[in-house]
């Protein structure tokens, strides 16, 4: 195969502690660690390991994003990608324009397999690989753990709720990734230099001739409501007689 | 007018519960019409149990020899057919679901509402963003087809009193071949299934390996309670992925949820905000999970499991 299209999301670092904006308008993000999304560095991973077994000749990793998150690609290529593209937008694009905008540069570069993360843990939608997907007409193979390819076609091991279900399909097509699908590897230092040279190039939304669709209008964000403070107790004995006080065992 | 089409989600054999919640969610609407669409080839017996759910019209039987596998690209644009009649689009916030309705409302143009939590408006709903740390309320604009997926642990599963018409329905869609159904691999057990079940057991990486999870199994038993994981102890290879709670794994609402070994990351807390009693066992006094428990014990697991194993007995 010739190319694998990874898309990467910038969001807030998984590690950071979320808060809500006391006006109610949405989350902190000013200041706080932000990272591309996790399931999307396994996307990535998993296109690099692609490529490094011979089967892939190029990956490219694309964004749609402020500037800012030229830092995230930069990491992408840092991670051995070849080649970036951002989509730069500083408002928020919502799945259905996400996948607008991939399809259009799928449209340019022809890639034969594109690898997203199945969901970005900012919003936590988990829309966009198979709305991606379904514009583009091509098979879906969401929440992989598992890809093998053998020429035109590939077989995925899906996570599903009653536990791992095999399809097979023929390409191009959309995959999602799960965690188990690998671990990604840490980017070296002179990794990190290299990437600088590697070519990231810009584009916008109108450039590509893409109009926003589907978006939510967001009225308000609220913090979940706390749970009640709870009690400790010394042994297994006091907290089986607390499970009777409260009624959870007879 | 607000008209609803749900679809079921099963196994081939039997409507999964989470139907029965979709439902729920669907007669908050305040619609005039409920009406469930179940894909299968066959599918008698699950469109029978479907017309049983309070509160539905209708039961839409799509009986087609690619709905034997409930492939998203075989069965979006069915759905999408269907969808031309209805105000809103619902379905299961399943891995069935989020595979699903996505690729529907792509087909259909419109973006779509993930993770009902409560409704607070015909297009207005609450959802949970960032693992469930933040809820926002969000407005659908526009009067086409609203698409959502619902938060199965936010809604109780209407009842099983009703008598709904079942309609036998021949769509006139072109199907893909491009994707084939294989095989699903899953450890049929006896036990009850973690999404529905009224009590949980979970263990985290302190287990230690798979057979240690046998404590937990023989406590689980005594309580009829299902078992689920942390992600630890799933990347471990202690248990099956299917047993994973948490943002990425399962969200669950049992009445009792017994976390032992679990630390408490904030990806596993979302899948179990809404259990009914908290009960952590930590030998760690700081773990994070002891500030969501209801009910916190300090020690040991491998010395307390086979104790509370004891001490319950029979006597649930
Ligand atoms: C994008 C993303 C998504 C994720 N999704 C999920 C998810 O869906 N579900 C999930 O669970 N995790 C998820 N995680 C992982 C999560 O961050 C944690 O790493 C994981 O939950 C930790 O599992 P654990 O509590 O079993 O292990 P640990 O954090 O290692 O905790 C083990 C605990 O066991 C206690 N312990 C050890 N020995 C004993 C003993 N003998 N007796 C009693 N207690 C003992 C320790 O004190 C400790 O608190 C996700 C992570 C990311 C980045």
């Amino acid at each position: 195969m010739q190319k694998i299209m990874v898309c990467l999301k910038r969001v807030v670092d998984y590690n950071v502690r979320i808060r809500v904006r006391p006006d109610g308008s949405g989350v902190i993000t000013e200041g706080v660690k932000m990272s591309i999304n996790p399931f999307d560095e396994i996307a990535l991973e998993e296109a690099l390991r692609i490529r490094e077994r011979g089967e892939a000749k190029e990956v490219l990793v694309v964004s749609i994003g402020a500037s800012q998150t030229q830092q995230q690609l930069r990491t992408g290529l840092a991670m051995g990608a070849d080649r970036a593209i951002l989509v730069e937008e500083s408002d928020a694009v919502g799945p259905l324009t996400a996948a607008r905008a991939f399809l259009a540069l799928i449209e340019k570069e022809k890639p034969e397999l594109v690898i997203l993360g199945k969901q970005a843990i900012d919003d936590d939608n988990n829309q966009t690989g198979q709305m991606l997907a379904a514009l583009w007409d091509r098979p879906q193979a969401t929440f992989a753990s598992k890809l093998e390819l053998a020429g035109n076609q590939a077989t995925v091991t899906r996570e599903v709720d009653a536990g791992l279900e095999v399809i097979e399909f023929d390409l191009p097509a959309v995959v999602t990734t799960d965690l188990r699908l690998n671990e990604p590897r840490y980017v070296k230092l002179p990794e990190i230099m290299k990437a600088k040279r590697k070519p990231l190039d810009m584009t916008t939304l109108a450039d590509l001739g893409v109009e926003r669709a589907g978006s939510l209008r967001t009225l308000s964000c609220e913090a979940p409501t706390a749970r009640g403070k709870g009690v400790m107790v010394e042994n297994a004995q006091a907290l089986v007689k607390m499970l009777q006080q409260r009624g959870l065992l007879s | 007018m607000t008209r609803i089409l749900i679809v079921a989600e099963h196994d081939g054999s039997k409507l999964n519960p989470s139907t029965a919640k979709c439902v729920s969610c669907a007669r908050g609407l305040d619609a005039e019409g409920i009406d469930i669409a179940v894909f299968a080839n066959g599918g008698d017996d699950i469109a029978a149990q479907a017309a049983r759910i309070d509160g539905v019209d209708r039961v839409l039987q799509i009986d087609r020899r690619e709905n034997a596998a409930p492939l998203a690209a075989v069965l979006a644009p069915q759905i999408a057919a269907l969808a031309e009649k209805y105000s809103h689009v619902l379905g299961p916030s399943t891995t069935f679901g989020k595979d699903v309705l996505p690729r529907a409302a792509a087909l259909l143009g419109v973006g779509q509402v993930s993770d009902i939590m409560a409704i607070e408006g015909p297009r207005t709903f609450k959802r949970p963003i960032y693992a469930g740390n933040a809820i926002v309320t969000v407005e659908a604009p526009g009067d086409g087809v609203l698409v959502a997926t619902v938060r199965i642990a936010s809604f109780e599963a209407a009842g099983e009193a009703g008598a709904a018409d079942i309609e036998k329905k021949t769509l006139d869609v072109e199907l893909p071949a491009h994707t084939r159904y294989v095989e699903l691999r899953s450890d049929r057990s006896d036990r009850p299934d973690l999404q529905t079940a009224t009590r949980v057991i979970s263990g985290g990486r302190a287990l230690g390996s798979g057979e240690n999870f046998d404590i937990l199994y023989r406590l689980a038993d005594k309580l009829g309670a299902a078992v689920g994981a942390s992600r630890a102890a799933v990347d471990a290879g202690y248990v099956p992925n299917d047993m994973q709670v948490g943002q990425t794994g399962k969200i669950i609402a049992p009445e009792l949820y017994i976390a032992v070994g679990i630390s408490g990351a904030i990806q596993h807390l979302t899948g179990i905000k809404d259990a009914g009693t908290i009960v952590a066992i930590n030998k760690d006094a700081d773990a994070p999970i002891f500030e969501v428990a209801d009910i916190g014990l300090v020690g040991n697991l491998f010395d307390i499991v086979p104790e509370l194993e004891k001490l319950i007995g029979d006597r649930v």
